[in-house]
């Protein structure tokens, strides 16, 4: 409940903490102002027994210095008697006090100058707490009681807003705290997000990102993928619709990757990176709580998998010899950016006695022709995530991406009399009118290609799609911004 | 005595009650919805036959994608044309 303003009383006021020496120090000048002519008021925002040269007045609560926009201690303010401000000084300068206060022997013994302390209404790990409790909420969002004997972990479960892990209760103080992620608008249009096909703003989506555990500083990238996937083209309505088990996964590329710090190395899908495994999370659970998306309802998956709980990661572009999966994407270098595909869990690609490039493209070659069925071609994209070592091996040849790629495509040609229906006595497959083609196993555009994992380990990892491109899932690659 | 901010989309559903089931389909214009699987041609096609002989009146229908809810304009159509709609989701 938002505590009133309350006026200032008439004559000079001053806020003081005893956690301050310049405070201490200027006890002494108190004093002699509170002999002045100017009736004298001191809040005292930690300690009733300071200052003791006068009867300080209790503002432990911080009311008056958070009503006021106290920033500094010790603060002298002058008010008429309507209680309005007239003017202020912060910090000790003599001369300043002198000339303020019309006293010429204040703090005579003291020294010239002395900066002040923060003010404890502005203390980083206070100040949210004091919005929520004084500020007129800039927040819109319906608020959720729950009642005293209800364990508020519980309580959450009970509402259906969980993905079945527990949630950080999303007070308003800690939604607050979000918000300071970005300097973007509460009330900002963030997307439209399927199924039900309606708009998150930043403040709905920062809810959700507390629920999931993020920190303010991941904000701006759940942005971002949160644009990504609410981007027509993603298709996230299919994505959840479909019986295959895929769900939107994120790659982070740019500085704000390390800034904040995503995981690009060892276990790089795995547990143990509150980043990696918040930043995801925040966007299912605005699909789940906004967008109305939830298991058995619009999202028919057969089996699902792991990931859809919510996976991110960041690129290891400090430890690759090629440009990024963005800058490929039309990022330009040391741009932060997210890209969303649609696709599976991980498969790992074994291959640890290869030693040139051209029997490491080969192995990657045969394996991605398996993507979602040997059977199947031009049907989904795949995100490739090449390992560190596996990488050495085109780094030491010096094969560029591009060289890389072209290598890749050309071994993924398939011909189509191989995978046609009824060869070695297999049903599945394509009609018999394609026999006799060389078609590639992806569409152009198709494959995709990343860098990250530990040090050790001559694996890489494919992350099969669904139906690509505009039938399907297009990757959307949004820039993060502030 | 926790107070949170709620992270759905605050909405109250609207309940939309499903149009009364026809006694029969003799006479009623039936659209087939193919959403482009494979063999869900040949399913319809089988459903065609059995309900023209009922004396169903059929208009046949196919989404772009099977990945894609199907365009607004395309249900609206169905809507329009149509007193009943059989949709044939299988592979």
């Amino acid at each position: 409940m938002a505590v009133s303003k309350q006026p200032l009383p008439c004559g000079l006021i001053a806020f003081v903490k005893r956690d301050c020496p310049t405070c201490e120090l200027v006890e002494p000048a108190l004093g002699q102002i509170a002999t002045g002519d100017e009736p004298l008021t001191v809040y005292t925002q930690d300690d009733l027994s300071f200052p003791s040269v006068v009867v300080a007045v209790d503002d432990t609560d911080l009311s008056m210095s958070w009503h006021h926009d106290i920033e500094t201690v010790p603060t002298l303010i002058r008010a008429d008697a309507d209680g309005t401000e007239l003017e202020r000084i912060v910090g000790w300068n003599r001369d300043q006090w002198q000339a303020f206060t019309g006293m010429p022997e204040v703090g005579m013994t003291l020294p010239e100058h002395r900066p002040g302390c923060g003010s404890l209404n502005v203390d980083p790990t206070r100040a949210d707490e004091l919005n929520a409790r004084f500020g007129t909420s800039k927040l819109s969002t319906r608020r959720v009681q729950f009642a005293e004997l209800e364990d508020e972990i519980e309580a959450m479960y009970d509402r259906g807003w969980s993905d079945g892990l527990p949630l950080v209760p999303p007070t308003e103080a800690r939604v607050l705290r979000m918000i300071e992620g970005t300097t973007r608008s509460p009330d900002e249009v963030i997307g439209v997000v399927p199924p039900d096909l309606v708009e998150v703003t930043l403040e709905k989506a920062a809810v959700n990102a507390v629920m999931a555990g993020c920190k303010p500083e991941y904000l701006p990238v759940v942005l971002a993928a949160l644009e990504a996937i609410c981007d027509e083209a993603f298709n996230m309505h299919g994505l959840l619709a479909t019986t295959m088990g895929v769900g939107p996964i994120f790659v982070v590329n740019g500085p704000i990757a390390q800034r904040i710090g995503m995981n690009s190395g060892i276990n790089v899908f795995g547990q143990g990176n509150r980043a990696n495994s918040t930043i995801g999370r925040a966007v299912q659970l605005i699909v789940r709580n906004v967008g109305g998306g939830r298991p058995g309802d619009v999202d028919r998956a057969c089996h699902g998998n792991p990931a859809k709980v919510g996976l991110a990661f960041a690129e290891d572009e400090a430890g690759s010899p090629w440009i990024s999966l963005a800058e490929e994407r039309g990022i330009a270098p040391g741009v932060n950016a997210v890209t969303a595909l649609c696709t599976e869990g991980p498969h790992i690609i074994v291959d640890q006695l290869s030693r040139t490039p051209e029997s490491l493209t080969n192995l990657i070659a045969e394996s991605m022709r398996t993507a979602i069925g040997p059977r199947m071609v031009l049907g989904v994209d795949a995100l490739l995530v090449l390992s560190p070592e596996h990488m050495a091996r085109y780094r030491s040849a010096r094969w560029d991406r591009a060289r890389f790629r072209a290598e890749l495509e050309q071994r993924l040609i398939v011909n189509s009399d191989d995978i046609i229906r009824g060869h070695n006595g297999i049903d599945e497959g394509l009609p018999e009118g394609f026999a006799g083609l060389e078609l590639p196993k992806f569409r152009p555009g198709g494959l995709h290609i990343a860098h990250a994992g530990g040090p050790a380990g001559l694996f890489s990892m494919v992350f099969n799609g669904w139906v690509s491109g505009p039938k399907g899932s297009v990757p959307v690659t949004k820039e993060i911004t502030g | 005595m926790t107070t949170v901010l709620d992270p759905t989309n605050e909405a109250t559903p609207t309940r939309i009650e499903p149009s009364t089931r026809p006694e029969s389909l003799a006479g009623l214009t039936i659209g087939l919805l193919d959403i482009s699987k494979p063999r869900g041609d040949a399913f319809l096609d089988r459903v065609e036959t059995r309900l023209t002989e009922l004396g169903s009146t059929i208009r046949r229908y196919a989404k772009p994608t099977f990945a894609k809810p199907a365009p607004v304009d395309m249900r609206h159509e169905i809507a329009s044309e149509c007193d009943a709609v059989i949709e044939a989701l299988a592979d």
